[in-house]
């Protein structure tokens, strides 16, 4: 009897299992019916960039879902090899957030976008066309797209930085609009600043003393602002140490800078009338390696006792030691740089430090040439936009979480930095 | 003396890396002939081994390869720019080095004021431009959680931070009345940041002081011959003659000097 109930249950369950499969059945060709691949899938080469890289983008399909899977294969012919670069699940890649700013946004948000670049998968050569092919695979099924061509070539112009631009144009002209006020008036007024009113001081301090004076214009080249502000205020302290015929020590760890500081420092005392008092020698080239410049100078600041030392420009880790070491040598200390993880060293080490921008400031406030207190007044002026810009774009953005909307991100966006 | 396993260039590198370490550090007792010799060595070999490096990786790689074997003659142009520099040991030409500066000085800052732009100016905005108050499901809320970085009390933090020391620096208007408040505000927010920065300085540099001391106890090992306790001794030794040396010798003055 029992034997008969459990083949019964068997005949049931198998009847069942029939009935399912048979159920499923049409389900199934319908998923192999459906699983088309995109027909909007496109290749281009990627807008507003530096080559080697192209953009894929197609729109949502139908049919994605938690097992949908796109791979990019590509070839360099028509024909093949396809060689699979990129895999990833459907809820990847979309072109949609603040990525791109609205001034270049090429369709609209929520389809998908892959931006294929050189890399370690594949290498493109700008100028060769490459064929790019989509595929989709559900796990059960696939499909292909039909392959697409595109050449990656470089972009002369980033459209995403145009705000860059605008802010580069709007300065430039802040700044010749400033000069030439400066010039007319050259005597504007610019607050005091602590650390400039001390340079007179030093010096003096030197020249009572007998000793030399040691300026630093810092570890980085020529191509970095606060060097080319080191070199302006030598250029002003070179006119007071040939004044009053105070010894100079120049050190460098960058022979270009070595080259335009020996320059600067022979125009400054030729301007004074001490033409003869200059020596090439006060400047003088140490090695580019930043810590075997840093024990010379430590060095020379224990040897030749200076009464007064500017460490003025970029630096890096050797700012505490070099600090620390004129401190012990006891010379008055006037630091100026723009490095912010090195500033709290001098601020602790130094007798005066400029911060930041005050090392710009220093060059105008010293020389009061009307070129240079112009560009110091236009700086204000630039610093007054951004300002208010913060002001407007903190309103704006509140507003616009308040009323949930993305309206006000329009004027926001452009005080953005897009790469 | 040192026993087998250990290949000699590495002991000597041990006992050299040894000696020089303690040499440095001699100059906190003062300033004397072994730190010197230990800083003269480091410059030398510094600057002796950037030149080859120098010749190597400019001049072979990127200059003389590519001409030669890739026909890039227009190489040729920066070169010539290079050694233009060199003129200006030569006083009758050396005006045409100024073209040179000229051209660094002018490519440096042109290729590196759109990225100041966009690293000092745009992405500092876009940091600081955050809303002040989130809409959540319950409606307008304000969140107040100092361990947040995107917490609206941080966003109103930023905001006051960065508009205070953003005051700071204007240079044509004097600091006085509220300015002067909101100046000061400035600084503070700076001295904080300061404090903040030389902190988180302070540990890296420990951590190089103990790579430094983690070499030294390895070499004091009996398999590199213990470097680190005969150096530290002969130091000591060289040290303490010197300061015998120096009380005995008379002190020359300046005046006598000249």
């Amino acid at each position: 009897m029992l034997e008969v109930i459990s083949m019964c249950k068997r005949a049931v369950d198998l009847g069942l299992t029939i009935a399912i499969i048979a159920l499923l059945a049409p389900l199934a060709s319908a998923d192999t019916r459906h699983l088309q691949p995109p027909q909007d899938f496109r290749v281009i080469d990627t807008p507003n960039d530096g080559g080697g890289s192209l953009t894929l983008g197609w729109s949502i399909l139908p049919v994605d879902g938690s097992s949908l899977r796109y791979q990019v294969l590509i070839a360099g012919s028509v024909d093949g090899p396809y060689q699979e670069v990129a895999a990833f699940p459907h809820d990847k890649h979309f072109r949609k957030g603040p990525k791109h700013p609205w001034w270049i946004r090429l369709a609209t948000p929520n389809n998908h976008r892959f931006d294929l670049q050189s890399g370690k998968q594949v290498t493109f050569e700008d100028g060769t066309p490459y064929w790019v092919k989509l595929a989709i695979d559900n796990g059960m099924h696939s499909a292909e797209t039909k392959p697409l061509s595109a050449t990656p070539r470089p972009n002369l112009f980033n459209r995403a930085q145009s705000n860059n631009l605008l802010l580069l144009i709007l300065f430039t002209v802040a700044v010749l609009f400033s000069i030439r006020r400066a010039r007319k008036a050259p005597h504007r007024f610019l607050r005091r600043i602590g650390g400039l009113d001390a340079v007179e001081e030093a010096i003096g301090r030197a020249t009572e003393m007998g000793k030399p004076i040691l300026y630093l214009t810092g570890s980085a080249s020529m191509d970095n602002p606060s060097t080319i502000a080191a070199t302006v205020v030598l250029s002003e302290v070179a006119k007071k140490v040939s004044t009053y015929e105070t010894g100079l020590i120049v050190p460098h760890r960058d022979p270009i800078v070595l080259a335009i500081c020996q320059e600067i420092t022979k125009e400054a005392y030729t301007q004074t009338g001490h033409p003869d008092a200059y020596t090439s020698e006060m400047n003088f080239y140490i090695t580019d390696d930043q810590f075997s410049y840093t024990a010379a100078v430590q060095g020379i600041m224990l040897r030749e006792r200076p009464a007064a030392i500017f460490l003025l420009g970029y630096y890096f880790a050797e700012s505490l030691l070099l600090a620390e070491t004129g401190h012990e040598a006891g010379a008055i200390q006037i630091a100026g740089t723009d490095a912010d993880h090195q500033l709290p060293f001098f601020v602790i080490a130094c007798d005066y430090t400029l911060m930041g921008e005050e090392l710009y400031a220093a060059s105008a406030y010293l020389s009061r040439e009307p070129v240079m207190v112009g560009t110091l007044r236009a700086q204000d002026l630039g610093k007054a936009v951004l300002l208010g810009a913060l002001i407007l774009g903190v309103a704006l953005s509140t507003a616009g979480e308040i009323f949930q909307t993305e309206t006000f991100m329009y004027a926001v966006q452009v005080f953005y930095d897009f790469k | 003396m040192p026993t087998d396993g250990i290949p000699i260039d590495v002991l000597i590198g041990a006992w050299v890396a040894t000696g020089l370490t303690l040499f440095i550090y001699t100059f906190l007792y003062r300033d004397n002939p072994l730190f010197k010799l230990g800083e003269h060595l480091y410059v030398g070999i510094s600057v002796g081994y950037s030149i080859v490096i120098t010749i190597y990786a400019v001049g072979v790689k990127l200059l003389w390869v590519p001409m030669t074997e890739e026909g890039q003659w227009q190489l040729l142009i920066p070169s010539l720019l290079g050694l233009m520099i060199s003129a200006r040991f030569f006083p009758r030409i050396a005006w045409l080095s100024r073209i040179s500066f000229a051209f660094v000085v002018g490519f440096g800052s042109g290729t590196i004021i759109p990225r100041l732009i966009s690293s000092n100016v745009l992405s500092q905005l876009e940091d600081t431009i955050r809303p002040l108050a989130t809409m959540t499901a319950s409606g307008l809320t304000y969140t107040i959680n100092f361990l947040d970085p995107k917490s609206d009390i941080n966003n109103l933090i930023t905001l006051i931070g960065v508009l205070s020391v953003l005051f700071y620096f204007f240079f044509s208007v004097e600091h006085r009345g509220a300015g002067q408040a909101v100046a000061r505000t400035g600084i503070v927010f700076l001295m904080i940041a300061f404090g903040a920065a030389f902190g988180y300085t302070v540990m890296s540099r420990m951590s190089l002081l103990i790579g430094r001391f983690d070499d030294l106890i390895i070499f004091s090992g009996a398999e590199y011959g213990r470097p680190t306790f005969v150096l530290l001794v002969l130091t000591i030794g060289v040290l303490v003659y010197w300061a015998y040396r120096e009380k005995q010798t008379p002190q020359t003055t300046a005046e006598e000097k000249s």
